[in-house]
């Protein structure tokens, strides 16, 4: 059973969601998982997999370095299932390098969540989703375009704002982000409202300079309001290569990721790069992107998604 | 990581030196590094195959096992063999000889299609062209807002239109672009999946009626395996005729290029380096090559630095460099200079051998400026010159003097030392660690500098 958004968040005894909103994710993202023109099933088809050749080893090896899952992790990966001799048990063992199904921590008032990542990930899109699911959770939410320095960010989160029904607080390019964000804290405790997202601009984790921008950003979060940032989130592109490893080790490092949304799963690219995030660095994935409607940001499942890896 | 490939390979390969014999195993392990590298620079698997198979049989082919260093021999043929996947092919556009030449940019979404649309702008402009930008991406909020913006900063005309359908934007675009006498249109597409039909089918048709002079496909460094299934399924609708390689500022090794590359024969022309809208460049095949093997590329670090430095100070620096008088004046100048260059990180990855040459000045990080420079400017002038007269109580009035400990202290005098006996090495035409992998050139030592010495020539008229 696929992760609900009553489970990520948190909610006791809320209702079930409908079946179609469940049953829509799993589906789309094995359908999205199999426009790959290799799936991982058609080179390790279970019944031809023999644990005693070195050939079925060697293209269970290669299917998960196709899959961006690196080479540590698929090492790590096939020595678990060379333990259990059992290749079924691959779903399985790429779950557990998951860990717990996480949640999303929003019950606070109000809750803030920072939102970083390189450039191009989708940064802005995800918060236009999260914005809107949040809202139809009944939270309340404002989002904050603390992306000052990118040409018309602030106008790309201000149409998302008004399409997801959310409160905005930008200001002029150029602005101190840290200001940004400040503002948009005391916006929230002052109308009431439950959640601040805070968009901050696109960085490569190399540049130190834009780094310390980050972490400025956060530390004004930290003093405005006691135990905020309650989320770190780091968007990786689904597309990204063994370099998402690099940048989640540089953001953690920086501001402290608390989890990592994983965006445009929709194409072929099967972001296997999460595992090794997952598996190195111990940064759950929170959140998947697959498509570009409104409602197409998904709690992340761990079962869920690594057979839709295996078995797509 | 791979920084250390030469190290790897010449301690897989190091035992075969005066056995004479090419002992099989060791150059199976030797193509295992080979691999692992590779494949984390996210080089496509299939493409690692075949080349590692190349390398293989000219490795058993070649006096590999004979020569003083196999491992460097090795790298040499690694990185030849990459140089000449990357290398074929032409980095420069082409010019209709009936204005405007049209340049058509399409890729994934955050690519950086828009950014680049901007820089390329603004590099054609510099060129003494006059480029017009034409923005067809009419599916993300405020993408047109974008490159109105970018146009504005670029000093180059940008032609919008509130419209719905791209391919009548691309069409009076260009019309605008010839009424007005641009001679070059730069198109902006949106952002679009290769598996989404109606998207592709809509950039086959924004092609039919631009008819481009050139089709680049936009990609990000960073992009993983998929980067080939992504090149193929827009080649087979769009046919590009070259890559823009975008974000190759972070420290993304760009396997992606060079599978782009091998896969669909379409050279790589542009690289964007920086956030800055001048920061885009052409292509150096050779140098990707290095950056893939974590070799360090000294072409772009004596560029960058021929551009940071002002002429005068210049040859007075490389003079005393090269001799080894490298004083504490010198690493404070050198230190500044070194931060016009870049981000510190990425200008110490382009230094061969970085990694292990330079330990300690790994460490230092650009926020330490401030700690260098105090504890530099606690010395008495006579130190800085002669920096060997700086004994412990001398350390310990430099610590005080500058807030800080005497381990700084020591880590920094440490960090000069062997920085000023690279520099020695350099001047002296010994590359530490690899010879004249990192340049393309013949394993001689007077590759390196001759090649600099030109450079430089080139830089001074």
């Amino acid at each position: 059973m696929p992760r609900s958004w009553a489970e990520l968040l948190g909610e006791e005894g809320a209702a079930p969601e409908p079946e179609t909103e469940r049953a829509g994710l799993f589906s789309r993202l094995r359908d999205s998982l199999s426009k790959s023109r290799r799936a991982l099933t058609e080179q390790l088809q279970a019944a031809a997999f023999d644990p005693g050749d070195d050939l079925s080893w060697e293209r269970l090896e290669e299917a998960l370095l196709q899959a961006d899952v690196g080479v540590p992790a698929t090492a790590e990966l096939v020595r678990r299932l060379e333990e259990r001799g059992d290749i079924g048990a691959l779903a399985d063992e790429v779950a557990q390098l998951f860990g717990e199904p996480p949640t999303l921590d929003v019950r606070h008032d109000p809750a803030v969540i920072l939102v970083v990542g390189v450039n191009g990930t989708g940064k802005t899109t995800t918060i236009g989703k999260l914005a809107s699911t949040l809202s139809r959770h009944g939270r309340s939410v404002v989002v904050a375009a603390a992306d000052t320095f990118r040409a018309a960010a602030e106008e790309q989160l201000e149409i998302w704002a008004q399409r997801a029904g959310a409160d905005f607080v930008g200001s002029e390019r150029g602005a101190d982000p840290a200001a940004v964000a400040y503002d948009a804290i005391e916006a929230a405790q002052a109308r009431g409202r439950d959640v601040v997202i805070v968009d901050t601009a696109g960085r490569l984790h190399t540049q130190t300079n834009l780094m310390e921008e980050l972490v400025k950003v956060r530390r004004v979060i930290e003093r405005k309001l006691d135990g905020a940032p309650q989320e770190t989130l780091l968007v990786v592109d689904a597309t990204t290569g063994q370099n998402g490893v690099q940048q989640a080790r540089l953001f953690n490092e920086a501001v402290g990721v608390t989890g990592v949304a994983l965006t445009k799963l929709d194409g072929s690219a099967k972001g296997g790069v999460a595992i090794p995030i997952a598996y190195e660095l111990g940064l759950p994935v929170k959140l998947v992107g697959v498509g570009e409607r409104l409602d197409d940001l998904r709690p992340f499942d761990p079962l869920d998604y690594a057979r839709a890896l295996v078995s797509s | 990581m791979f920084d250390a490939l030469s190290d790897k390979l010449q301690s897989a390969l190091g035992d075969l030196r005066g056995r004479g014999v090419l002992d099989d195993e060791a150059i199976s392990r030797a193509m295992r590094e080979v691999r692992l590298a590779l494949l984390e620079a996210d080089v496509n698997l299939e493409i690692v195959r075949q080349f590692v198979a190349r390398v293989r049989e000219r490795a058993l082919g070649e006096d590999v096992a004979k020569s003083l260093t196999p491992g460097q021999q090795v790298v040499k043929i690694v990185h030849e063999e990459l140089t000449e996947l990357m290398g074929s092919g032409s980095s420069q556009l082409a010019f209709s000889p009936r204005p405007p030449t049209t340049i058509l940019l399409a890729g994934l979404q955050g690519s950086g299609k828009t950014t680049a649309a901007g820089k390329l702008a603004l590099l054609l402009r510099k060129d003494g062209r006059k480029p017009a930008l034409v923005a067809a991406d009419l599916q993300r909020p405020a993408a047109i807002d974008q490159l109105v913006q970018l146009g504005a900063q670029a000093g180059v005309p940008v032609y919008a239109d509130e419209r719905t359908d791209p391919v009548k934007a691309v069409h009076d675009g260009i019309e605008r672009a010839r009424a007005d006498g641009r001679d070059v249109v730069v198109l902006d597409t949106a952002g679009r999946l290769h598996v989404d039909e109606p998207l592709m089918e809509e950039l086959a048709a924004v092609r039919r009626e631009a008819k481009p002079t050139n089709v680049l496909l936009v990609l990000d460094a960073m992009t993983g395996q998929e980067a080939v299934n992504v090149a193929k399924a827009f080649q087979e609708r769009i046919d590009f005729d070259g890559v823009v390689m975008t974000k190759l500022d972070g420290d993304a090794r760009g396997g992606a290029a060079l599978s782009v590359k091998a896969v669909t024969g379409r050279p790589i022309k542009l690289a964007s380096v920086g956030e800055k809208l001048d920061a885009l460049e052409w292509f150096h095949p050779d140098r990707m090559a290095s950056r893939i093997l974590g070799m360090g590329d000294v072409l772009t670090l004596i560029e960058r630095a021929e551009a940071a430095v002002a002429d005068d100070e210049k040859e007075e620096l490389e003079r005393r460099m090269m001799a080894g008088e490298f004083s504490f004046d010198d690493f404070l100048k050198s230190y500044k200079m070194l931060r016009r260059m870049g981000p510190l990180q990425g200008v110490l990855k382009l230094i061969p051998g970085m990694g292990k040459q330079l330990e300690g000045l790994d460490q230092v990080n650009e926020k330490e400026l401030a700690r260098v420079e105090a504890i530099i400017l606690s010395m008495t002038p006579q130190e800085r010159r002669l920096p060997r007269v700086i004994d412990g109580s001398r350390r310990k009035r430099i610590a005080a003097g500058s807030g800080t400990a005497v381990t700084q202290v020591n880590q920094l005098i440490e960090a000069r030392k062997q920085m000023a006996k690279m520099m020695k090495m350099m001047g002296s035409g010994k590359m530490p660690q690899l010879p004249a992998a990192g340049m393309g050139g013949k394993p001689r030592p007077s590759a390196t500098r001759k090649s600099s010495s030109k450079r430089k020539k080139k830089a001074r008229r």
